[in-house]
């Protein structure tokens, strides 16, 4: 709550002139901006004929709906299980390989969703080397469960997914210390009780921020589904629009996709509590050694979570990688892997500026504004500019094309430029992976501005520490956690983008996803393991940092 | 501390976003001035769904042999013809290269192309690999046929794609996915040939004699005749054919379905093309055309045939020598235009079906 010197400054109540003020103005106009490719989508969605209705209500969408519920409750639930019981391990545990899990659990980040969906198949298919043993050994393997069923797509989508949350959530954790199981014990709680009734709860702002990722991620997803040939949501707009041949309808479906997503978004703002007011002395105590039959356990998780999520299907990516080593010497992939490069860093700065920057104007907005209509409205605005990362990536890339395209041809013809923004540059780029992936970099951001106490910044107000300044010198610094997440996590999923790099590059801006894809295209999996893996050594990088910079913070 | 490296990183974010902007507008204005000066440009661009490694070989000997300066960018089909509409007559694109009849098709009816009038292509070209109006022009076949298990399958009992409808291969068939538009255009053709009513039949006769779910690619559904999982399937034959190159004794042959088909049976393999059209707006269209002409030369179809182990569409042009073992085949005689005019309800078809 504020201070009473505060409280007679701030309009009582909603009031028109509050929304008349440049923040407020700036914050729309930015949404507009963000949400340029849903207005795309409902204004083409709005035109289409009605003549496939009948035939998409009876024979695609109910099959495809069943199968989109059970998709995302799955992946959300599992990935959240495996990232939460992950971090949990090894930032509170003690035990052998600790540190290396620590930051190994986080490589599967870089292996593209489609990548691990084709090994996957791969290896436990019926022509796949599991069951060409199992058959050997007993006769048939008619038991074994078929990898390309939901399943199977519940399993590759959560061994990619799990990172996000695992990654967030860690730094929950870390930050809060052994303090939640120090007051467990002081009350008498066991350790399971601890953990459930104290340390997950105060965890939460994080976890929901990891798990409403997973499910943006998980709805929009097309490369992983396709390979196992399961039928969601996101398949049935493509499957209208490239077989059907009709785009309208498959925007139709695309807007209420959105639309759920908006109540999610929605459900999400109202449900916000308070700002939690604990930032911790991070890992103040050592961590609690374990028995010895605990921390094998523990040992073994981990191990076999990295295994299945990480060196299973790098083994396999090696293998392929090597058969076509040829074609990593070509001097083309020095450039692909200089534009992958360039393109996730300058995104990621971008993304994660931007992020902060609407931040600040949301607290600002209300700081200015303490009534609760006006704070869930700018706090619903905010969320909505997330919407990026759940519309499925072919349909947001024509959204954002579109507008594009229309607006410069706006400067061709009314301000004398030379040539459409797309290819005269990579402007064009940069917004669309702004829209794309500011849910992924404004979460672990937000999350972490709630677990700041408001009284840093009344302090620093007092002190005469305001406006910008308050933000580099006393705010900035302790986003820092959810800062370095932001840019590790968006550096990532550009490097791994595929459509709206298709789509928006310039010539000569081909990055190692665009290979990937000219491979894939023909079927030519074995040879696209050389940019997989390019692109996973180029995620090693941001995942290097992240871990140096937090021992860092920690140590200091 | 830390506020000085974010100030830091902007700044030099922007000296870079503006250092690109700015290379790439002067790179511009001096091709437009360029343009203008010499009339007849040196430029021409490609937006194509076949991929890189496919047309690259083609693109550097085309630039040896013209000094013609060649830029392309790829996608998927759908997405490029979206991207032309939307850039209309700003468009840089001068040629749109696709796989499937059914892609060009639907980019001549969104009004991309521009009628083409040129005595070689249509001299080159059989008539049934081009558009009826000249719009887009087919430059290499590609055959979808059966291929089938050598341990367990004698060729006697193959006969015609219609015949795998029936019940003696129960529980032996695997099929690609239904979402792959090479399934659609051959369901198209069906139509075509067939009628809906009788088609649907057929497909669900199909789809009841599935061994199991339809695979999301070629590859994987030989490697399950391969692994006993099925006995016969339908695949593009270039995909056998990189199978065949890695393992020379493959347990797995083509045949070559309906070569003394009756009157009510497809007269022949079911093949598609990968094509081209000169867009509406190009820039460049002498350009467009002489590149068109070219890819009907031989340096061209070779460099197609043997890139993929496609078939040419010229006659004369020489086969790789894996393909040629194969052996020839009589191709269905029907236009492909139809592929692309019952696209979507061959969609809609293999849906009632339940063909996924």
């Amino acid at each position: 709550m504020r201070t009473q010197s505060q409280l007679s400054t701030i309009k009582p109540s909603f009031h028109l002139k509050a929304f008349v003020n440049w923040r407020l103005l700036l914050l729309l106009v930015l949404c507009i901006f963000m949400l340029s490719p849903v207005f795309t989508v409902i204004h083409q969605a709005l035109l289409a004929p009605s003549d496939l209705n009948q035939h998409l209500n009876e024979f695609v969408l109910p099959r495809v709906l069943a199968n989109t519920i059970f998709l995302v409750i799955f992946v959300t639930l599992l990935s959240t299980i495996l990232g939460i019981a992950a971090a949990w391990c090894v930032s509170m545990y003690e035990f052998p390989g600790r540190k290396f899990f620590s930051w190994a659990l986080l490589l599967p980040l870089a292996i593209p969703g489609y990548v691990m969906a084709f090994v996957l198949l791969g290896l436990f298919d019926f022509s796949g080397p599991v069951q060409t043993v199992l058959r050997n050994v007993f006769g048939n393997s008619d038991w074994f469960p078929n990898i390309r069923s939901g399943g199977g797509a519940v399993l590759a989508l959560s061994l990619c997914l799990y990172p996000y949350v695992y990654l967030i959530v860690r730094g929950a954790f870390a930050q809060q210390g052994q303090r939640a199981l120090e007051v467990a014990q002081s009350l008498g709680y066991s350790q399971r009780r601890a953990i459930f009734s104290l340390a997950i709860p105060l965890a939460r702002p994080w976890i929901i921020a990891g798990m409403l990722l997973v499910m943006m991620e998980t709805l929009a997803d097309f490369g992983t589904v396709a390979i196992f040939n399961f039928d969601t949501f996101t398949t049935a707009i493509y499957h209208t629009w490239f077989g059907m041949g009709s785009l309208p309808s498959a925007l139709r479906l695309a807007a209420w996709l959105m639309l759920f997503v908006i109540v999610i978004l929605l459900i999400e703002s109202r449900g916000h509590k308070q700002r939690y007011t604990s930032i911790g002395d991070a890992l103040s105590n050592p961590r609690q050694k374990l028995s010895k039959s605990k921390s094998f356990i523990s040992s073994l998780f981990c191990g076999f979570l990295f295994s299945l999520a990480f060196v299973i299907p790098m083994l396999q990516l090696l293998l392929w990688f090597f058969e076509h080593s040829e074609l990593a010497l070509s001097s083309r992939y020095i450039e692909f892997f200089f534009n992958t490069l360039m393109l996730a860093s300058l995104g990621a700065i971008l993304i994660a500026f931007f992020s902060v920057a609407i931040i600040a104007l949301q607290q600002s907005l209300k700081i200015k504004n303490n009534n609760r209509k006006t704070a869930f409205f700018i706090q619903f605005l905010t969320r909505l500019m997330t919407i990026g990362y759940a519309i499925p990536g072919t349909v947001l890339a024509i959204g954002l094309f579109v507008p594009l395209a229309w607006f410069s041809k706006l400067l061709i013809n009314n301000f004398g430029f030379s040539s459409l923004l797309f290819t005269g540059g990579i402007f064009a780029l940069l917004a669309g992976y702004s829209i794309r992936f500011f849910a992924v970099s404004y979460r672990p951001i937000d999350s972490q501005m709630q677990r700041l106490s408001t009284h840093f910044e009344e302090v620093s107000e007092s002190l005469g520490v305001v406006g910008i300044k308050k933000w580099q010198q006393v705010i900035l610094p302790l986003l820092k956690p959810g800062l370095l997440t932001a840019l590790a996590l968006v550096f990532v999923d550009i490097m791994k983008e595929m459509p709206l790099t298709l789509m928006t590059r310039p010539f000569g801006w081909d990055t190692l996803a665009v290979q990937i894809f000219e491979l894939t295209s023909e079927g030519e999996w074995a040879m696209a393991a050389v940019p997989a893996v390019a692109i996973v050594v180029a995620g090693l990088v941001p995942v290097y940092l992240l871990n140096k910079q937090r021992d860092k913070h920690i140590q200091n | 501390m830390f506020h000085k490296q974010f100030s830091i990183a902007l700044l030099s974010l922007f000296f870079v976003l503006s250092g690109c902007e700015k290379a790439q507008n002067t790179s511009e204005t001096q091709k437009a001035s360029e343009t203008q000066m010499t009339e007849k440009s040196q430029d021409l661009v490609i937006y194509s769904s076949r991929n890189e490694q496919l047309i690259l070989p083609l693109i550097e000997a085309y630039q040896k042999e013209t000094g013609t300066k060649v830029r392309f960018v790829t996608d998927k089909p759908e997405p490029l013809i979206e991207k032309i509409k939307a850039e209309g007559e700003l468009t840089p694109a001068d040629i749109l290269m696709t796989v499937d009849a059914g892609n060009l098709w639907r980019a001549s009816q969104a009004g991309l192309f521009q009628t083409l009038n040129s005595p070689v292509l249509e001299k080159a070209i059989p008539a049934n690999f081009r558009a009826t109006n000249n719009e887009w022009f087919g430059f290499s076949q590609r055959a979808r046929t059966i291929v089938y298990s050598t341990d367990r399958v004698s060729p006697e009992k193959l006969s015609t794609y219609e015949d795998l409808a029936n019940s003696n291969w129960k529980g032996k068939l695997c099929l690609r996915t239904s979402k792959k538009v090479y399934n659609q255009s051959l369901v198209a053709m069906l139509i075509a040939k067939h009628g809906v009513e009788k088609t649907e039949g057929l497909v669900k006769s199909l789809v009841s004699n599935l061994a199991t779910d339809p695979f999301s690619n070629d590859t994987k559904t030989m490697e399950a005749i391969l692994a006993g999982q099925c006995d016969v399937a339908i695949v593009n034959s270039y995909y056998f054919g990189r199978m065949q190159k890695k393992d020379p004794d493959l347990g797995l042959k083509l045949f070559w379905p309906n070569q003394s088909a009756q009157a009510d049976e497809l007269s022949g393999v079911h093949v598609n093309v990968s094509g081209a059209g000169v867009l509406q707006h190009a820039k460049n269209p002498e350009n467009a055309k002489h590149f068109m002409e070219w890819m009907t030369g031989s340096q061209a179809q070779t460099i197609l045939a043997k890139g993929n182990m496609e078939y040419p569409v010229v006659g004369s042009a020489e086969n790789d020598p894996l393909v040629a073992s194969w052996g020839g085949f009589t191709s269905d005689s029907q236009s492909l235009t139809k592929a692309g005019e019952l696209q979507a309800e061959a969609v809609k078809l293999m849906d009632r079906a339940g063909y996924r």
